[in-house]
């Protein structure tokens, strides 16, 4: 796929060199206490630049805390955030996602009064200078051009201008991709994009995310293992707050404790 | 991009292959009705009609814009946008000429107006970071807290405010020789201005400014998410809103050529959100609804209630009864119960279906 929305701005490689690191997301010793409740406990993770990681685990497991976190919608108890090489731990969302972070949501939050263009057009404008732009778009806008490019990666064209809430479930989800894909992403957290699709929309689903271009790394939470393994190139697994396995796709799919766990079996 | 001319007179624009119609062509007939019997109202209708019920309905329609521009599009309802009105109007009193020679300076009309607007918009955008931080009911409590600090600051202060009686005999400027508070000259004045805010409000819904206040008053978390810093959005949104207001001050007081603590007083300010729910704080077009409303009820309630044998002075029972009646036919106003009946119009009485389209 080569869609000029996706390109990115400078060479991973010279990111890094500026940055003086090896990663483009590195926790350290992270952990996130709901009062006596430890939501995460001690998480340390490190993911390099275009790295496709799937975190899996049951529910209440922590794994969307931990996207949480990572994103600044919550500000861990403690531990460190880094984004290549920059310590964003105390940053505000907003932030972290102007330094190239995006994330989808579990269950969708998108604007439902406005059309599915516009939904994409407010994300590209979310990391643009043209934010708090009084004027609107004229019919060359390089916004509005790039919000079009993405609507095609999605597959989304023939609705463009349809109202979200007119939207199926399985599109309204992938409008939720093209707006974590919107002002050229270093890096993106995907929640569950898989939940609730039918398999004709996972198989598209899976064709978006390996579609990616290389040099745009992400983490992906999903229940569906065939998903989640064909989409990814290491496993987190995480149990009680804590991440207990890592690993290649085939070594967690062969691993007793993990499947011990998928099966219904409790973990020490 | 070329035009199309079509045999009916009409044209259309190719853009991208596309057919677009020229913008004149997409504005509904009924607006241009509205404007031109806007623009032909004084050949028809007496200078009493002219100053007291439409220069008066613009002016409170526009403070009551600013608000449904908070509320509407932005969630926040502010109780605070008379008295950032009243603070352009005093302003104005203050630097420019009133009849309160010890107090006012005296400044030309195009220092002390600008003035005071920059001083009304900045009092905005400094309530704007306060409310900001509260939602909801809280967001509702502070602007009446500091409505209220304004009112009873206002009455105490002589030094600069001239406490309980304010200032009269502040008049617009004789501009092209036009005395601009004459009832003919204030009602262009009134009319120009309320169009200008209300295309203003209009235009901004579709940028991306607007975009992004909707998206924040839908869902703060995922603006955030998208790169947007939310605070910021609402604190500029109150600014935006407290110009418009500005501008509706300063033609309130030219009007009765006075402003004094009564003028924001918790009663009016209160009534500027009865003024935009009556009208519904969907579109901007509601708040100027609801201020026409508010004012033929409040100019003729003295008629209305003697004619049925009650008091002349219970006005306020009149707006009030009509308040509830609209508030518990329709939560959006007016506008509400108009689109209930275009919708309704449309309907098949049998199966309930819709008949016309886009209804």
């Amino acid at each position: 796929m080569s869609v000029t929305a996706l390109s990115p701005g400078r060479s991973v490689s010279d990111r890094l060199e500026a940055t003086g690191t090896s990663n483009a997301l590195e926790l350290r010793g992270v952990s996130k206490y709901f009062g006596a409740l430890a939501a995460l406990e001690d998480i340390t993770l490190s993911v390099k630049p275009g790295e496709r990681r799937a975190v899996l685990g049951s529910n209440g497991a922590g794994k969307t805390t931990l996207f949480n976190c990572i994103t600044g919608d919550f500000l861990p108890s403690g531990g460190t955030v880094r984004f290549f090489g920059e310590d964003v731990t105390e940053f505000a969302a907003h932030e972290r996602i102007r330094r190239g972070l995006r994330r989808t949501y579990q269950i969708s939050l998108l604007f439902n009064g406005l059309s599915v263009l516009d939904n994409i057009y407010l994300a590209c404008c979310g990391v643009s200078r043209n934010r708090f732009s009084f004027l609107r778009p004229r019919r060359n806008d390089a916004l509005m051009a790039t919000a079009e490019d993405l609507i095609r990666v999605v597959h989304l064209e023939d609705i463009r201008l349809r109202p979200v809430n007119e939207l199926a479930y399985g599109q309204q989800r992938q409008l939720e991709i093209a707006m974590a894909l919107s002002g050229a992403p270093r890096f993106i957290l995907f929640d569950e994009p898989a939940a609730g699709l039918s398999p004709t929309e996972r198989s598209e689903l899976i064709e978006i995310l390996t579609g990616l271009p290389g040099h745009m790394g992400y983490i992906i939470i999903e229940h569906d293992m065939d998903v989640a393994l064909r989409v990814s190139e290491q496993v987190s697994m995480m149990h009680n707050g804590r991440i207990f396995k890592e690993g290649k796709p085939a070594e967690i799919e062969e691993d007793p404790e993990v499947q011990a766990l998928y099966l219904g079996g409790g973990h020490d | 991009m070329s035009v199309v001319e079509h045999a009916n007179g009409s044209s259309e624009f190719v853009v991208d292959g596309r057919l677009e119609t020229a913008w004149y062509e997409r504005i509904p007939v009924a607006y241009w009705v509205v404007a031109a019997l806007l623009l032909i109202m004084p050949a028809i209708a007496s200078g009493f009609v002219l100053n007291q019920i439409f220069g008066w309905s613009f002016v409170l329609g526009m403070i009551a814009l600013s608000l449904m521009f908070l509320g509407g599009y932005g969630g926040m309802v502010s109780l605070a946008q008379l008295t950032i009105a009243a603070v352009a109007g005093y302003m104005v009193a203050i630097f420019g000429v009133s009849s309160i020679d010890a107090v006012s300076l005296g400044w030309p009309w195009w220092v002390a107006v600008p003035l005071a607007l920059i001083i009304a918009v900045l009092f905005g955008t400094a309530i704007g970071a306060l409310a900001v931080r509260t939602e909801g009911i809280y967001t509702i409590m502070i602007t009446l807290a500091i409505a209220s600090a304004f009112f009873y600051f206002t009455r105490q202060n002589y030094v600069v405010f001239n406490g309980f009686s304010g200032f009269n005999g502040v008049f617009p400027p004789k501009l092209f020789g036009v005395d601009w508070r004459a009832d003919i000259p204030f009602y262009y004045l009134s009319l120009f201005f309320a169009t200008l805010a209300y295309l203003a409000v209009l235009y901004l819904s579709r940028a991306p400014f607007g975009l992004a206040l909707q998206g924040v008053r839908d869902n703060p978390r995922r603006m955030a998410a998208l790169g947007f810093n939310v605070n910021a959005h609402r604190v500029a949104a109150h600014a935006f809103a407290a110009f418009i207001a500005g501008i509706g001050g300063i033609l309130l007081t030219w009007q009765s050529s006075q402003i004094s603590p009564g003028t924001a007083g918790t009663g009016p300010v209160i009534d500027i959100l009865v003024i935009a729910v009556i009208g519904g704080l969907g579109r901007p077009i509601g708040p100027f609804i609801g201020a026409i409303v508010y004012v033929v009820l409040k100019t003729f309630a003295i008629d209305i209630l003697t004619s049925l044998g009650l008091s002349g002075d219970r006005f306020q029972l009149l707006v009030g009864i009509s308040f509830l009646l609209i508030v518990f036919f329709s939560p959006d106003g007016l506008l509400g119960l108009w689109d209930k009946w275009r919708a309704g119009r449309g309907r098949d009485p049998l199966t309930g279906a819709n008949t016309v389209e886009g209804s």
